[in-house]
Formats: C-alpha cells, structure tokens, sequence
C-alpha cells in the first residue's frame, strides 16, 4: 500500500506501523461519572466495518508523525490522510 | 542418442551444441530450447509420473501453465525439485531428474495406485484416514506424504544468493506477444518510462510460436525488431525472464526476475532471481490465453498434449514429439496445427473435428463431427480411438495428439484484487471483468481479442488510453484476423478417467462424485476434489471441471460461477522472497560502543532484540559459564563491575510541560521531582497492565531523560508519540530517541564511587552528600569530555549509571578498566546482571510479560490516585484487584542443593497437583552466588501474606518436584543500606 502522507507525500506502508481504530484518540475523562465505563469501552470496544475505516498508522521510518488514514477496508482504498495532532486539535483535546 | 525430433527451422542456435543429463542420461540440445523442447527433440516423452496414481505422463504445454512436466532441476544443495521442464532453458551441463517414481520413471512401483483407482477417489484422505485419530501424525500422514508426491528437497542450505529491488514507471506492461509489444511501442515512442516483462527469456509471445506474418516478415522477426527498437529506448526497460506475480495495492507489482537460472554457474555475488516492487501509475495486462484441453478416456499419455504447445515446439523450438501425430480440436485453431506440423514434414494422421461443418483441407484428413474416445500406450501414446459421425470406430496409429478446445484469457492478476471475470459466450470462456485492480486494463487475448491484428490494435489503443497520449497511433503490421470459430466442447459424454487437472489426478468421475456428495459450489469443488489446487493453479483444468459441475446442476457456466486466482501467478522459491534476508542479514545487527572491547577479552555475545550484548566474560580456565557468572557477581558486590547498558532506550524529553507529560505516560508522579534527581517510573497500557518500566533523569526544570527497557525502546517511544500527538495535542514537549547517542555503563560495587572519582574532573563532587542515591547531573570526565552521571542501582549496590557520547564509549571503557585494575574492576555481562537484579528483587521483562499488573508487581500503591496517567482508571477494576491476585515474591529450596526452574508452578504443600490447584509460577531463576543457592521471583496468589510458607514447585512435563520457602523477592540488602552508601 501506498501512504499519501500529508506532509510527505506519498510513502510505502512499509514505513509504518499500524495501530488500530481513531476512536483511540477519543480517550475518555478520567474524572466523569461513568469514567470506568467509558474506559472500558475506549480499550476494548471496537467497530469492524467492511468499508471506510479510519485509523491510526505511525510513520516510525519517517518522520514520526501519527496519521488518521482513511482506508476501505474492502479494497484499500484511501480516500484521506491527516495528522492525527490536527485530528485530536479539532475533537477538543488539547493538554 | 541424436535428436531424431528435430525439424528445421526454429528459433534454436544450431551452431551450437548443449549437453544435459535427464535421469542420469546424456543428451544434446542447442540454445534457445528449453529441457521440455530438448526432451522432445530426444525422442523422451515420459517425462514424470502423477502424484496420485503414478501414472506415466509427458509435457502437456510449452509454457508456465504446465502441470506435468515437472522435475528436480540441478543437483547437490541447487536442487530444485517441482520445476517446470517447459520453462527450464538448457545450458551446459543442465542436470535434471524425473520425480514421484520409484524405482525408477519407467517402472514406478507406486503405479499400482492406478489400480485401485476406484479407492482413491476425490475425498478419498477425508474418508479413510479419519481415526484413530494418533494414527493420522504418525502413520497416515507420513505414508500419504511419501507415496504421494512431488520432488524431495536436498536439505542442504541453498548457497545461491537472491535480491530484492524497486522500480517506478508510468506503464507496467505485463507480457511482450503481440498487444505488449504493441503497447510497448506506442508508450515508449512518447518517451515515458515503460516497464516491458513476460516470464519467458525470449520476448514475442505467441509470435515465436506461429508460421504466419505481420507485414514483410515472419512474425518472430517482426517481434524480435520489435524488441530491437525498444531496447533502444531509454526510457524503455524490457523484462525478459521476469514473472509479475501479483498485483497489490495501490499500484504495487511484485515480479521475479529470473536473473541466474539459465545458466550453469552464477558469476560471483550475482543473484539467482530478484524479486522487485514495482510501482506504477497505470499497468496494461498483455498476459495473452491459455488454450485448454479437452477431457477423454486415458487423455494423460505421454504424447498428448495441447495443439498450440504442439505449433509452439515444431515453429519455435523446431521439434516435434512423434513423427506421426493427430489433432483432436473443436475449433479452427486445430487445424492451423495441422498444417503447420504437415510444413515441416510431420505426418498428420487425422484432425478430428467435433464439429459437423468443420472446414476441409486437402493436405490431410478431416474427420468431421468425430471424438477421440480412448487411447493407448502405457508408457506413450500409440493409438486414438476416435468414434466417427456415424459412430463407426477408427484406431488412429500416431505417436502424439494435439488437443484443442478453446483458449482461456489469462484472466489471473485481474482477479488479485477479487476482481471476478466475466462469462463471454463467443470465446465460450471467462474474461476480465469490470471491477479490475485500480490502474489496470487488459490488451489482447487477456481480454479475449484473440486475433493477431486484435492484439496488436487493441495494445496500442490500450497504452494510448492508458497514458492519455494524443496524436496518432503507430502504423500496425498487416496481420491475420481470423474469427473465432469453435464449438464449446469440454469433455466426451461418458468418460469417467478423463483427466481434469494432471498435477493433482483429478478426473471427470471425480467432479461427478463431488456433485453426487454435494459438494456442488465451485469453492466446494475445488476444495472436494482438489481440482486447481496444485503448483499451476489449474490454468489448464478449471474452465472443463467448471463446465461439467455447471452440466450436471443443470445450471449455465456463468451460474455456476468461478473461482478466482490468487498470487503468485506461478510459484516463487522461497529464496527468492527472503532475499538478502537470511542467517546473520536476517535482520540489522546493532553493536554496543563496548562491543570491540568485549571482543577482545573474548566475551560470549547474545541476541537482545537487535542488539548483540556482552553475556559473560569468561577467564583462561573457566571450562563452565557458571564459574563466570558466579565471579563477575561475586567482584561486582565484593569491590566494583562495569557493564555496558547503551541497550536500554534512552529518551529525551524536553519542553515547558515535560513533566505533566510524563506524570500521563507514567502511573506514578513526577510534576514534583527535583532538578539533579532520578526517579524509577512504572508504564501502564490503558487495559492497567504494565508496560514497561524506567527511570526519568530532570536535568532541569524543562528537560528529563527517560530511560526505557532494551526490549521496549521502540515500543516505549512509539507510545509516548502517540501519546503526545494523539491525546494531549498542545502540550510543549518534544521527544527524541538518543539510544544511539550515548554511550552508558553502569559501574557498580562497594568502590564503583572512588574508580568514577579518578576520572571525573575534581570540580564535580560525587560524594555521598553531595550526590546521593538517584542524584543525576551533567558533568565532565577525563579533563572535559561532556558526560552525564546517573545514582542509579539496578544491582543493589552502591551504583552509578555513567554516560558519554557515544564515540568515547570505547575509550571510557577502557579507561575504567585500567584506572579500575587497583580496584579489582571486573566487566560483567547480561548473566551476571540478571542474577544481581534477582538477588536485588527487581522485576524485569520476564515479570513485565503483559498480563501482570502494578499490583502484581508490588507496586499497586505506585498508581497515583490523585491525577490522570495511561491505565490508571482501568487499573482500579474489581478483577484486577482481588483479595487473591498474584504478588511477587522470592523462593527458595528448602534443600539448598535443590534446583529453581523458571516456568515451574507452585503448588500448595499437600493436595493435588493440577490446573486448578494452581497457586503460581516461577518468571526468573538463577543460581545465586550471594546466597549461595538457587533462588527464584514468582507470582504466587495472595503472596504479600505467604513468606514462610512452604510449598511444591512443579513442573509434571519435565519432572521438576521440588520443595520450596516463600521469602521476599530482596533477597539481598533488604534495607537499601549498600544502595545508599
């Protein structure tokens, strides 16, 4: 597979190093009520879809940025890249 | 024996003289034949005997598609076993044998087999070798494996090299017949970079094969000028002998070139075969058609074989298998074999034509609307039985049958991408459908155009499209046109022996009893009877074991569906996809700075990770690696070791949050940490298991320095980058890897301050006061070289951790053993710090194994309640904090001759020793030379409340039964005392 990675350009998978599903991004509040729950949920609950997926590749023989890749899970196709720091900017995390 | 096959003409050097050895016989061939068409020319048509039922069989094709015609090719630790005798060129001295026979190919002792044909059927292993079930590993399955067979491996290292490499065009054209060359052509005249492969050595495709013309000229001469213009090109590289295997994502082609088998001896660092990722914008498949057999009674003689490998052997190779030979087609393509066979002096004995109008011709005898039924000829061909329109018998004497029904497109790499063809009535095949690998389009008969002009007209078109290019196209040569003309006839009604698919024996009475089991779904099919399983893939057998399941459903041949091809298109040698990779390169070696040094005292290196290590320093004498061991222990606490620990991950970690960053990644705090001190930080993935564990250096209010273990550096950076980047996106910090950077020994023992006081510069003080236990700071040795000194003890003694760039490494190393001689310094290894940090308590990688907690570890109070860290929430659950959990604690034997295994369980003193008894296990054991016994860190439930009990470590598999005492895991300096000294 080929990467389009969004400062780079296009790079072989062959430098990354998968992680698994965005939602990891989403990390819960440890301090609300139902923080165990969530928790919970945030480790271990995934979706498995049969089309777009988007998740977190780790460019580790680059430049070690972490990417959103939106990727078809039916014909690995993907359809969009972004760094993962812009990503959690814009879901509000920040410190 | 002369070549008594040969004809004239042909695309063979005669110039030229080869010799070879087939099954320890010498014959001839000349360059340009390959070991099937050399065969041939020898009059040998046995060539192999079938992996079922042994039954004698000769080659089938002239190409990769070939099922039966496979040997072990070359001799000694070269051999190759299942390689196809129609690829395989001839070079001096070629050595092959016939595999799958015994005692030798002209009497197999296995052919009884066939025989018991009627036992042997398809699920035949399935049914029979069902139970006891013991008997399946030990009896069954090796006598099947024996009896069964392909050729034997040589169980020697192949000394052969293999490479791999990346190219990058803007049009891949896979095959050079007529559409490739074509595409070639009108591509490379623009002056894009044009990738230009087919699998065979010379390039033309079926133009080599065929008498017609393109133009003025023969067709191979077209081709080879064709080839001549375009090797010109620089912006044009031709591929011969290059196989692309498969089609991967997002434009990725992987192809093997075969860069040494043609020849005898590699010249020296030459690789045998490279495998190359290719990348390419736009990839036009030219991969032309595959002429299929038709299925009759006994259609696997040595002799038989399909009528276009037949015009390919007398056209390109000049050689034909019998001197009298007859044709059984349902098209009009048989009789082109026909005539061009009756050109060069072969006697045609009959074409037999299923068709009732099939066309006349006065130079041979057309039998219309005739079947071949049965054959004869145990070890090759010697006469067709053909029933004739008014079915009346004839018995046809010939010592060879060209078979022809249909061609195939090979359709193979359009499927890599679960692309399913589609069914096209005229061609009576499947062709490529819509839904092609993104990039790739078909040319040629691959896309069913299976005219010469249609391929050449449909390349150029192709390539244009392919590449947007404007303008005319180029001239195309003047080329037959002729229109498909057959009727779809796969298999004669009736006939039950009638092979399918040669390289695995599977027959029609096959297909039909997987039809009558109900197994009637072509993937159910293939996987019943093994139809298409084999090393060819069923190029030449799938379309009939197809057609006749869709008969016997009643059902259409587009009904009833395909399977799909997957890669490699043809097999590749494992070699070949480990490339360089393999022994010592397998993968990168990553020494210490220590490492020539250790060399030179004559250390036993280990493998940690990539690194190789120092793992003990044995002395003139020492016979055992106990009595190493034990010494570097017993110097190292009784005066001072040094140890190269540059392994362990180093990482740097600066920026205005650095220590809020740091108090997430880590389960205990370090906002409050004081600049010039260390601290032990335990890592916890978010499920609350450890992680991996370290220490964190402030060397000011902005910067730390982390250390990680030597196994988890690459993880433990990965982590804390996501953590950075991914949860906590505007914190100020920056992280860098310095691993390599620096150069870090920890100097240990009693007297490791005053050996480090001759060499620090006198302005730093490293006294007890003024640099206390897990003190840090930047300093200078050795009269100004920048360093760093960490009060770290992994040992338990009195200990420092000292670093310096990384290129003084050896030299510091050097320096400490010299001012150390006074001291009795001693170099120890990774043995000797494994048995320290077992007498110290310490939990290691054999502890942090991924399903022990803080809690396990005894560090449950560690977790800090009080802020957010990885795993922190998930750490508090109710299962990972049961009154029962496991704890660590120290064993011992209460026989101090008794032995600590690690991986041994503990059990309770009396009571039964089982699964569910289970109290724990042993992680780490050694010999300690401290207390003078073996000692041990384990898990055991509730072990916080247990010391003093005795109990039973076992290990029933290895008959390990020993009596043990739960004692604390710090079996050495309980209170620290020698830490702080």
């Amino acid at each position: 597979m080929i990467i389009p990675h969004p400062l780079l350009g296009p790079r072989d998978s062959s430098e990354f190093v998968y992680l698994g599903d965005a939602s990891l991004i989403d990390r819960p509040d440890w301090q609300a009520e139902d923080a165990a729950e969530a928790f919970h949920e945030y480790a271990y609950l995934r979706d498995n879809p049969a089309g777009e997926h988007r998740e977190l590749w780790y460019h580790e023989g680059g430049d070690r940025s972490w990417l959103v890749v939106t990727r078809n899970t039916m014909t690995h196709e993907i359809s969009k890249v972004e760094l993962a720091r812009d990503v959690a900017r814009a879901q509000g995390r920040s410190k | 024996m002369t070549q008594v096959n040969r004809l004239s003409g042909g695309l063979i050097d005669r110039n030229s003289t080869l010799n070879f050895r087939f099954d320890n016989r010498n014959y001839t061939a000349h360059p340009g034949d390959t070991l099937a068409s050399a065969l041939l020319a020898n009059d040998v048509r046995l060539i192999g005997r079938s992996f079922k039922y042994h039954r004698p069989r000769g080659v089938l094709t002239a190409g990769s598609e070939e099922p039966n015609g496979i040997v072990e090719l070359r001799a000694g630790n070269r051999k190759e076993p299942n390689t196809r005798a129609t690829t395989a060129e001839v070079y001096e001295g070629l050595d092959a044998q016939s595999q799958n026979r015994w005692p030798s190919l002209k009497f197999d002792a296995l052919a009884i087999n066939d025989r018991f044909s009627n036992f042997l059927t398809a699920g035949f292993y399935y049914k029979t070798f069902m139970w006891p079930a013991v008997f399946w590993e030990k009896l069954y399955e090796p006598i099947i494996r024996k009896a069964a067979g392909l050729g034997s491996l040589s169980m020697e290292d192949d000394p052969d090299e293999y490479d791999k490499g990346f190219l990058h065009c803007d049009l891949l054209i896979i095959g050079a017949g007529p559409a490739g060359l074509m595409a070639a052509l009108t591509a490379g005249r623009t002056g894009s970079d044009v990738i230009l492969a087919d699998e065979d050595f010379a390039l033309g495709g079926r133009l080599n094969s065929e008498s017609f013309s393109l133009g003025d000229d023969s067709a191979s001469d077209w081709a080879a000028a064709t080839v001549a213009e375009l090797s010109a090109l620089p912006n044009v590289r031709l591929m011969p002998r290059t196989t692309v295997i498969g089609a991967f994502d997002h434009g990725i082609y992987g192809a093997v070139e075969r860069t040494g088998d043609h020849v005898a001896t590699l010249p020296v660092g030459k690789p045998r075969q490279i495998l190359w990722r290719t990348y390419t914008k736009r990839a036009l498949l030219c991969a032309g058609a595959t002429e299929r057999p038709i299925a009759f009674e006994n259609n696997d003689r040595p002799g038989i074989m399909l009528a276009s490998a037949m015009r390919t052997y007398a056209n390109r190779f000049a050689t034909t298998a019998a001197q009298r030979v007859a044709i059984f087609t349902n098209n009009d393509d048989g009789h082109r074999t026909a005539s061009d066979l009756r050109a060069k002096g072969v006697k045609i004995a009959a074409v037999i034509d299923v068709r009732d109008d099939a066309p006349i011709n006065y130079e041979f005898e057309v039998l219309k609307g005739a079947q071949v039924v049965d054959t004869k000829g145990r070890l090759g061909l010697t006469f067709v039985e053909v029933a004739l329109a008014d079915g009346s018998r004839r018995i046809l004497e010939c010592g060879a049958l060209g078979v022809s029904g249909g061609w195939n497109p090979n359709v193979h790499l359009t499927c890599h991408h679960r692309g399913r063809p589609v069914w096209n009535d005229d061609l009576a095949a499947f062709a490529p459908g819509d839904d092609l690998p993104p990039g790739m389009t078909v040319a040629g008969a691959a896309n069913g155009t299976l005219s010469t002009h249609g391929a050449l007209q449909s390349g150029a078109e192709s390539a244009a499209i392919a590449l947007d290019l404007k303008g005319a196209l180029p001239d195309l040569p003047k080329a037959e046109d002729a229109p498909i003309n057959q009727t779809p006839f796969w298999y004669l009604k009736g006939c039950a022996r009638a092979w399918l698919d040669q390289q695995n024996d599977v027959t029609v009475k096959d297909v039909k009893l997987s039809h009558q089991e109900g197994f009637r779904s072509v993937e159910h099919l293939k996987r019943y009877t093994t139809l298409g399983m084999a090393t060819d893939q069923g190029k030449t057998s799938n379309m009939a074991g197809l057609a006749i399941m869709a008969e016997l459903a009643g059902k259409s041949i587009p009904e009833t569906g395909t399977t799909i091809f997957r890669p490699p298109y043809t097999p590749v040698p494992i070699g070949t996809f480990a490339g360089r990779m393999k022994g010592q390169d397998f993968h990168p070696t990553r020494l210490t700075p220590s490492h020539y040094w250790a060399k030179e005292r004559g250390a036993v290196f280990v493998e940690v990770g990539n690194w190789l290590r120092a793992q003990w320093f044995p002395l003139p004498g020492e016979t055992h690696w106990r009595e190493s061991v034990d010494r570097e222990v017993r110097q190292t606490r009784a005066s001072v070791g040094v140890c190269d620990c540059t392994t362990l991950g180093k990482i740097d970690v600066q920026g205005t949050d650095a220590a809020a960053f740091l108090n997430k990644v880590y389960c205990n705090g370090f906002a409050k940490l004081a600049i010039g001190k260390t601290r032990y930080g335990l890592m916890l993935r978010e499920d609350g298991m450890a992680m991996d564990d370290g220490t964190a250096a402030r060397l000011a209010e902005d910067h730390f320095v982390v250390t990680t273990t030597t196994a988890n550096a690459v993880n433990v950076y990965r982590h804390m980058e996501f953590v950075r980047q991914c949860l906590f996106p505007d914190m100020d910090v920056q992280l860098i890897s310095t691993t390599e950077a620096w150069a870090q020994y920890a100097v240990a023992g009693p007297n490791s301050r005053k050996l480090l006081q001759k060499i620090v510069d006198p302005e730093f003080d490293i006294s007890n006061d003024a640099f206390p236990f897990m003190g840090c700071g930047s300093i200078t040795v050795c009269g100004g070289l920048r360093a760093r000194l960490f009060r770290i003890s992994f040992s338990g003694e009195l200990a420092f951790e000292i670093a310096v760039p990384s290129r003084y490494g050896d030299a510091l190393m050097r320096r400490l053993m010299q001012d150390g001689e006074e001291f009795d310094v001693v170099p120890y290894g990774t043995e000797a710090l494994g048995v320290m940090r077992i007498e110290k308590g310490h939990a290691a990688g054999n502890e942090l194994n991924g399903t022990t907690s803080a809690l396990n570890l005894g560090m449950g109070r560690m977790v800090s309640k009080k802020k957010d860290s990885i795993g922190s929430t998930l750490s508090e659950r109710e299962g990972l904090n049961e009154p029962d959990a496991l704890m660590m604690v120290g064993i011992k034997p209460v026989n101090a001759d008794d032995k600590i295994t690690a991986g041994a369980h503990l059990m309770d003193a009396s009571g039964p020793v089982d699964a569910k008894h289970d109290q724990g296990y042993v992680t780490s054991a050694a010999f300690s030379p401290s207390l003078d016994c073996h000692i041990g860190l384990a898990f055991l439930k509730n072990g916080g409340a247990r010391q003093g009990e005795r109990m039973r470590l076992v290990s029933p598999l290895t008959d390990v039964n020993v009596e043990v005492e739960i004692v604390s895991a710090h079996f050495v300096d309980p209170e620290g005392e020698r830490l702080r000294a």
